[in-house]
Protein backbone atom coordinates (compact mmCIF):
# COMPACT_ATOMS: atom_id res chain seq x y z
CA UNK A 1 0.00 0.00 0.00
CA UNK A 2 2.81 2.08 1.09
CA UNK A 3 4.83 1.31 -2.18
CA UNK A 4 1.85 2.01 -4.39
CA UNK A 5 0.83 5.61 -2.59
CA UNK A 6 4.67 6.58 -3.32
CA UNK A 7 4.62 5.43 -6.63
CA UNK A 8 1.24 7.62 -7.25
CA UNK A 9 2.37 10.97 -5.63
CA UNK A 10 5.59 10.97 -7.15
CA UNK A 11 4.18 10.17 -10.43
CA UNK A 12 1.79 13.59 -10.05
CA UNK A 13 4.83 15.16 -9.02
CA UNK A 14 6.47 14.08 -12.22
CA UNK A 15 3.98 14.92 -14.55
CA UNK A 16 3.81 18.92 -13.22
CA UNK A 17 7.60 19.07 -12.48
CA UNK A 18 7.74 22.16 -14.99
CA UNK A 19 10.03 25.24 -14.00
CA UNK A 20 13.25 23.49 -13.62
CA UNK A 21 14.61 22.15 -10.16
CA UNK A 22 13.19 24.63 -7.40
CA UNK A 23 9.81 23.81 -9.27
CA UNK A 24 9.17 20.47 -7.71
CA UNK A 25 9.38 21.42 -4.30
CA UNK A 26 5.93 23.09 -4.17
CA UNK A 27 4.66 19.82 -4.95
CA UNK A 28 6.48 17.67 -3.11
CA UNK A 29 5.94 19.37 -0.04
CA UNK A 30 2.05 19.26 -1.16
CA UNK A 31 2.18 15.27 -1.48
CA UNK A 32 4.22 14.73 1.34
CA UNK A 33 2.75 16.22 3.57
CA UNK A 34 -1.13 15.51 2.65
CA UNK A 35 0.51 12.00 3.13
CA UNK A 36 1.71 12.62 6.35
CA UNK A 37 5.40 11.73 4.89
CA UNK A 38 7.34 14.35 6.23
CA UNK A 39 7.09 17.72 7.92
CA UNK A 40 8.13 21.29 6.28
CA UNK A 41 10.91 21.17 8.90
CA UNK A 42 12.20 17.80 7.80
CA UNK A 43 11.44 18.56 4.30
CA UNK A 44 13.40 22.02 4.33
CA UNK A 45 16.31 19.88 6.21
CA UNK A 46 16.22 17.14 3.21
CA UNK A 47 16.33 20.56 0.33
CA UNK A 48 19.22 21.64 2.00
CA UNK A 49 21.09 17.92 1.80
CA UNK A 50 19.79 17.59 -1.79
CA UNK A 51 21.27 20.90 -2.58
CA UNK A 52 24.89 19.40 -1.04
CA UNK A 53 24.65 16.26 -2.73
CA UNK A 54 24.88 15.28 -6.65
CA UNK A 55 22.15 14.88 -8.41
CA UNK A 56 19.07 17.04 -9.36
CA UNK A 57 16.38 18.17 -5.84
CA UNK A 58 13.58 16.62 -7.32
CA UNK A 59 15.00 12.98 -7.79
CA UNK A 60 16.90 13.38 -4.36
CA UNK A 61 13.62 13.93 -2.82
CA UNK A 62 11.80 11.11 -3.98
CA UNK A 63 14.90 9.22 -3.06
CA UNK A 64 14.66 10.23 0.26
CA UNK A 65 11.34 10.02 0.76
CA UNK A 66 10.57 6.51 -0.69
CA UNK A 67 13.51 5.03 1.57
CA UNK A 68 11.97 6.52 4.51
CA UNK A 69 8.67 5.17 4.03
CA UNK A 70 9.34 2.07 2.96
CA UNK A 71 13.20 0.85 2.58
CA UNK A 72 14.96 0.55 -0.69
CA UNK A 73 12.30 -1.00 -2.99
CA UNK A 74 10.55 2.35 -1.68
CA UNK A 75 13.31 4.18 -2.71
CA UNK A 76 13.44 2.82 -6.33
CA UNK A 77 9.62 3.05 -6.56
CA UNK A 78 9.49 7.04 -5.63
CA UNK A 79 12.56 7.87 -8.01
CA UNK A 80 11.78 5.86 -10.80
CA UNK A 81 7.97 7.29 -10.94
CA UNK A 82 9.21 10.70 -10.46
CA UNK A 83 11.47 10.38 -13.87
CA UNK A 84 8.87 8.21 -15.39
CA UNK A 85 6.88 10.97 -16.93
CA UNK A 86 9.78 12.80 -18.03
CA UNK A 87 11.12 9.38 -19.50
CA UNK A 88 8.06 9.00 -21.63
CA UNK A 89 7.57 12.85 -22.67
CA UNK A 90 10.95 13.28 -24.53
CA UNK A 91 10.49 9.73 -26.01
CA UNK A 92 7.82 10.94 -27.24
CA UNK A 93 8.92 14.02 -28.93
CA UNK A 94 12.04 12.95 -30.41
CA UNK A 95 10.53 9.79 -31.74
CA UNK A 96 6.84 10.48 -32.52
CA UNK A 97 5.98 14.06 -32.39
CA UNK A 98 9.11 16.73 -33.37
CA UNK A 99 6.99 19.51 -33.75
CA UNK A 100 4.80 18.56 -30.36
CA UNK A 101 5.67 21.72 -28.95
CA UNK A 102 5.56 24.26 -31.57
CA UNK A 103 1.70 22.81 -31.49
CA UNK A 104 -0.52 26.42 -30.84
CA UNK A 105 -2.55 24.60 -28.07
CA UNK A 106 0.55 23.01 -26.47
CA UNK A 107 2.10 26.33 -26.34
CA UNK A 108 -1.70 27.69 -24.73
CA UNK A 109 -1.49 25.61 -22.22
CA UNK A 110 2.28 25.77 -21.29
CA UNK A 111 1.68 29.78 -21.07
CA UNK A 112 -0.53 29.00 -18.51
CA UNK A 113 1.51 26.62 -16.30
CA UNK A 114 4.75 28.50 -16.39
CA UNK A 115 3.40 31.65 -14.88
CA UNK A 116 1.82 29.63 -12.23
CA UNK A 117 4.28 27.57 -11.22
CA UNK A 118 6.28 30.82 -10.79
CA UNK A 119 3.77 31.99 -8.65
CA UNK A 120 3.35 28.98 -6.85
CA UNK A 121 7.15 28.61 -5.59
CA UNK A 122 7.41 32.44 -5.23
CA UNK A 123 4.70 31.62 -2.22
CA UNK A 124 5.98 28.47 -0.97
CA UNK A 125 9.38 30.61 -0.50
CA UNK A 126 7.84 33.46 1.15
CA UNK A 127 5.21 31.20 3.40
CA UNK A 128 8.63 29.39 4.38
CA UNK A 129 10.67 32.78 5.00
CA UNK A 130 8.23 33.82 7.31
CA UNK A 131 7.58 30.64 8.94
CA UNK A 132 11.37 30.19 9.83
CA UNK A 133 11.44 33.68 10.76
CA UNK A 134 8.72 33.41 13.57
CA UNK A 135 6.80 35.80 11.66
CA UNK A 136 3.31 34.20 11.17
CA UNK A 137 0.57 33.96 13.70
CA UNK A 138 0.80 30.59 14.51
CA UNK A 139 4.06 30.75 15.48
CA UNK A 140 5.63 32.10 18.48
CA UNK A 141 8.08 34.93 18.60
CA UNK A 142 12.01 33.99 17.90
CA UNK A 143 14.20 37.07 18.26
CA UNK A 144 17.08 34.09 17.40
CA UNK A 145 15.54 33.16 14.00
CA UNK A 146 14.13 36.31 13.03
CA UNK A 147 17.75 37.46 13.17
CA UNK A 148 19.55 34.65 11.40
CA UNK A 149 16.89 35.19 8.33
CA UNK A 150 18.20 39.00 8.09
CA UNK A 151 21.26 38.10 8.34
CA UNK A 152 21.39 35.15 6.17
CA UNK A 153 19.14 37.59 3.43
CA UNK A 154 21.34 40.17 3.75
CA UNK A 155 24.64 37.76 2.76
CA UNK A 156 22.51 36.59 -0.08
CA UNK A 157 21.37 39.32 -1.69
CA UNK A 158 23.95 42.60 -0.63
CA UNK A 159 26.55 40.64 -2.62
CA UNK A 160 24.56 40.50 -5.85
CA UNK A 161 22.97 43.97 -5.27
CA UNK A 162 26.32 46.02 -4.86
CA UNK A 163 29.08 43.97 -6.33
CA UNK A 164 27.04 41.69 -8.49
CA UNK A 165 28.54 38.50 -7.39
CA UNK A 166 26.23 35.47 -6.62
CA UNK A 167 26.90 33.38 -3.71
CA UNK A 168 26.21 29.54 -5.11
CA UNK A 169 23.43 28.07 -2.76
CA UNK A 170 26.29 25.43 -1.50
CA UNK A 171 28.01 28.60 0.06
CA UNK A 172 24.51 29.98 1.45
CA UNK A 173 24.08 26.61 2.90
CA UNK A 174 27.18 26.26 4.60
CA UNK A 175 27.49 29.85 5.56
CA UNK A 176 23.98 29.04 7.52
CA UNK A 177 25.24 26.35 9.40
CA UNK A 178 28.26 28.03 10.86
CA UNK A 179 25.86 31.30 11.80
CA UNK A 180 23.15 28.46 13.24
CA UNK A 181 26.41 26.62 14.77
CA UNK A 182 27.09 29.96 16.24
CA UNK A 183 23.53 31.76 17.37
CA UNK A 184 21.76 28.53 19.21
CA UNK A 185 25.51 26.83 20.18
CA UNK A 186 26.80 29.95 22.15
CA UNK B 1 29.45 -3.37 -30.79
CA UNK B 2 26.45 -2.46 -29.52
CA UNK B 3 27.00 -3.74 -26.12
CA UNK B 4 29.85 -1.59 -26.11
CA UNK B 5 27.95 1.65 -26.70
CA UNK B 6 25.68 0.76 -23.58
CA UNK B 7 28.25 0.33 -21.63
CA UNK B 8 29.79 3.78 -22.38
CA UNK B 9 26.95 5.68 -22.25
CA UNK B 10 26.28 4.03 -18.59
CA UNK B 11 29.77 4.47 -17.75
CA UNK B 12 29.66 8.47 -18.89
CA UNK B 13 26.18 9.09 -17.49
CA UNK B 14 27.08 7.58 -14.31
CA UNK B 15 30.33 10.25 -14.32
CA UNK B 16 28.04 13.18 -14.84
CA UNK B 17 25.51 11.82 -12.16
CA UNK B 18 27.92 11.15 -9.81
CA UNK B 19 30.00 14.58 -10.06
CA UNK B 20 27.64 17.31 -10.35
CA UNK B 21 25.92 19.22 -7.78
CA UNK B 22 22.65 21.25 -7.47
CA UNK B 23 21.58 19.20 -10.54
CA UNK B 24 20.37 21.78 -13.47
CA UNK B 25 22.70 23.55 -15.70
CA UNK B 26 25.81 22.25 -14.07
CA UNK B 27 24.95 18.80 -15.40
CA UNK B 28 24.62 20.40 -18.23
CA UNK B 29 28.14 22.01 -19.13
CA UNK B 30 29.68 18.83 -17.98
CA UNK B 31 27.22 16.73 -20.70
CA UNK B 32 28.32 19.15 -23.40
CA UNK B 33 31.93 18.41 -22.71
CA UNK B 34 31.78 15.04 -22.45
CA UNK B 35 28.91 13.90 -25.12
CA UNK B 36 29.34 16.59 -27.69
CA UNK B 37 33.01 17.60 -27.51
CA UNK B 38 34.71 14.07 -26.70
CA UNK B 39 32.62 11.54 -27.47
CA UNK B 40 30.65 12.90 -30.60
CA UNK B 41 27.41 11.65 -29.90
CA UNK B 42 25.60 14.72 -30.39
CA UNK B 43 25.97 18.00 -32.09
CA UNK B 44 26.41 21.33 -30.21
CA UNK B 45 23.21 22.30 -32.20
CA UNK B 46 21.13 19.45 -31.39
CA UNK B 47 22.60 20.16 -27.49
CA UNK B 48 20.71 23.76 -27.41
CA UNK B 49 17.80 22.11 -28.84
CA UNK B 50 17.37 19.31 -26.29
CA UNK B 51 17.88 22.21 -24.17
CA UNK B 52 15.08 24.06 -24.87
CA UNK B 53 12.76 21.05 -25.36
CA UNK B 54 13.69 20.51 -21.65
CA UNK B 55 12.58 23.65 -20.07
CA UNK B 56 9.04 22.88 -21.29
CA UNK B 57 8.63 19.25 -20.43
CA UNK B 58 8.17 18.04 -17.03
CA UNK B 59 11.20 17.07 -15.34
CA UNK B 60 14.97 17.87 -14.70
CA UNK B 61 16.60 19.16 -17.61
CA UNK B 62 19.97 16.97 -17.61
CA UNK B 63 17.57 13.77 -17.18
CA UNK B 64 16.00 14.76 -20.06
CA UNK B 65 19.09 15.54 -21.81
CA UNK B 66 20.63 11.72 -20.88
CA UNK B 67 17.40 10.57 -22.18
CA UNK B 68 17.42 12.35 -25.34
CA UNK B 69 21.28 11.11 -25.93
CA UNK B 70 20.54 7.88 -24.94
CA UNK B 71 17.85 7.49 -27.42
CA UNK B 72 19.65 9.25 -30.10
CA UNK B 73 22.53 6.68 -30.09
CA UNK B 74 20.83 3.39 -28.75
CA UNK B 75 17.06 3.64 -28.99
CA UNK B 76 15.07 2.75 -26.60
CA UNK B 77 17.68 0.18 -24.48
CA UNK B 78 20.08 3.32 -24.88
CA UNK B 79 17.70 5.79 -23.27
CA UNK B 80 16.54 3.53 -20.64
CA UNK B 81 20.83 3.23 -19.96
CA UNK B 82 21.47 6.61 -20.06
CA UNK B 83 18.62 7.56 -17.91
CA UNK B 84 19.13 4.86 -15.30
CA UNK B 85 22.58 5.80 -15.27
CA UNK B 86 22.17 9.24 -14.66
CA UNK B 87 20.18 8.99 -11.27
CA UNK B 88 21.95 6.29 -10.14
CA UNK B 89 24.27 7.89 -8.38
CA UNK B 90 22.92 10.51 -6.83
CA UNK B 91 19.99 7.61 -5.61
CA UNK B 92 22.72 5.49 -3.76
CA UNK B 93 24.10 8.57 -1.65
CA UNK B 94 20.92 9.74 -0.95
CA UNK B 95 19.66 6.17 0.11
CA UNK B 96 23.03 5.54 2.58
CA UNK B 97 22.38 8.75 3.73
CA UNK B 98 18.65 8.32 4.17
CA UNK B 99 19.90 5.53 7.00
CA UNK B 100 21.89 7.66 9.11
CA UNK B 101 20.40 11.03 8.91
CA UNK B 102 18.06 11.06 11.80
CA UNK B 103 21.16 10.00 14.08
CA UNK B 104 22.64 12.33 12.50
CA UNK B 105 20.43 15.09 13.32
CA UNK B 106 20.49 13.89 17.24
CA UNK B 107 24.04 15.33 17.32
CA UNK B 108 23.46 18.54 19.28
CA UNK B 109 25.99 20.74 16.94
CA UNK B 110 24.20 19.34 13.86
CA UNK B 111 20.52 20.63 14.96
CA UNK B 112 21.84 23.60 15.39
CA UNK B 113 23.09 23.78 12.40
CA UNK B 114 20.16 22.61 10.53
CA UNK B 115 17.98 25.71 12.20
CA UNK B 116 19.39 28.13 10.48
CA UNK B 117 19.88 25.91 7.08
CA UNK B 118 15.89 25.73 7.00
CA UNK B 119 15.96 29.60 7.10
CA UNK B 120 18.66 29.43 3.78
CA UNK B 121 16.25 27.08 2.21
CA UNK B 122 13.63 29.21 2.50
CA UNK B 123 15.44 32.15 0.95
CA UNK B 124 17.05 29.97 -1.79
CA UNK B 125 13.48 29.06 -2.52
CA UNK B 126 12.27 32.36 -2.93
CA UNK B 127 15.16 33.29 -4.99
CA UNK B 128 15.00 30.44 -7.65
CA UNK B 129 11.09 32.44 -7.73
CA UNK B 130 12.69 35.33 -8.67
CA UNK B 131 14.79 34.34 -10.93
CA UNK B 132 12.10 32.74 -13.00
CA UNK B 133 9.90 35.56 -12.57
CA UNK B 134 12.46 38.13 -14.44
CA UNK B 135 12.82 35.56 -17.03
CA UNK B 136 8.96 35.30 -17.24
CA UNK B 137 7.12 37.21 -20.60
CA UNK B 138 5.71 40.03 -19.39
CA UNK B 139 2.34 39.76 -20.46
CA UNK B 140 -1.15 40.29 -19.25
CA UNK B 141 -2.18 36.74 -19.50
CA UNK B 142 1.48 35.32 -17.49
CA UNK B 143 1.45 38.61 -14.94
CA UNK B 144 -1.80 38.02 -14.00
CA UNK B 145 -1.52 34.08 -13.34
CA UNK B 146 1.48 33.88 -11.65
CA UNK B 147 0.25 36.82 -9.21
CA UNK B 148 -3.36 35.01 -9.00
CA UNK B 149 -1.41 31.11 -8.43
CA UNK B 150 0.90 33.50 -5.46
CA UNK B 151 -2.09 34.96 -3.89
CA UNK B 152 -3.71 31.44 -3.49
CA UNK B 153 -1.31 29.16 -2.69
CA UNK B 154 0.15 32.07 -0.08
CA UNK B 155 -3.12 32.52 1.04
CA UNK B 156 -4.03 28.83 1.24
CA UNK B 157 -0.62 28.29 2.95
CA UNK B 158 -1.88 30.68 5.63
CA UNK B 159 -4.96 29.51 6.60
CA UNK B 160 -4.40 25.55 6.32
CA UNK B 161 -6.61 25.40 3.02
CA UNK B 162 -6.59 22.39 1.07
CA UNK B 163 -5.93 23.82 -1.93
CA UNK B 164 -2.99 21.75 -3.76
CA UNK B 165 -0.40 23.25 -6.64
CA UNK B 166 -1.69 20.64 -9.15
CA UNK B 167 -4.87 21.59 -9.10
CA UNK B 168 -3.75 25.59 -9.35
CA UNK B 169 -1.77 24.40 -12.37
CA UNK B 170 -4.84 22.75 -14.20
CA UNK B 171 -6.84 25.48 -13.79
CA UNK B 172 -3.80 28.24 -15.05
CA UNK B 173 -3.73 25.55 -18.21
CA UNK B 174 -7.58 25.85 -19.03
CA UNK B 175 -7.81 29.60 -18.16
CA UNK B 176 -4.78 29.94 -20.73
CA UNK B 177 -6.21 27.51 -23.30
CA UNK B 178 -9.80 29.57 -23.20
CA UNK B 179 -7.98 33.09 -23.46
CA UNK B 180 -6.25 31.46 -26.65
CA UNK B 181 -9.23 29.78 -27.81
CA UNK B 182 -11.42 32.87 -27.18
CA UNK B 183 -8.88 35.19 -29.58
CA UNK B 184 -8.53 32.61 -32.24
CA UNK B 185 -12.60 33.21 -32.91
CA UNK B 186 -12.89 36.38 -32.00
CA UNK B 187 -9.67 37.28 -34.78
CA UNK B 188 -11.93 36.94 -38.07
CA UNK B 189 -14.54 39.10 -36.85
CA UNK B 190 -12.54 41.74 -35.78
CA UNK B 191 -10.73 41.84 -39.58
CA UNK B 192 -14.13 42.57 -40.97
Amino acid sequence: MALLDLFWGFLRVGCFAFGGAYGAIPLIRDIVLSYGWLTDESLAYMIAVSESTPGPIMLNLATYVGSSQAGVLGSAVATLSVVLPSFFVILLITAALKNLLKNQYVQAVLRGLKPCIIGVILATGSHMILQNAALLPQVSPDLRALALTILLAACFWLPRRLLHKKLSPISLILLSAAFGILAYGI
Amino acid sequence: MRKNILWELALVFMKIGLFTFGGGYAMIAMMEDLCVEKKQWITHDEMMDVTVIAESTPGPIAINCATYVGYRQAGLIGSIVTTLAIIMPSACIIFLISIFFDHFLEIQLVSHAFKAIKIAVGILIFDAGVTMLHKMPKTVLARSVAGCAFAAIFLSNLFAWNLSSVSLMLIAAAVSLAVFLAKKHMAPKAVK
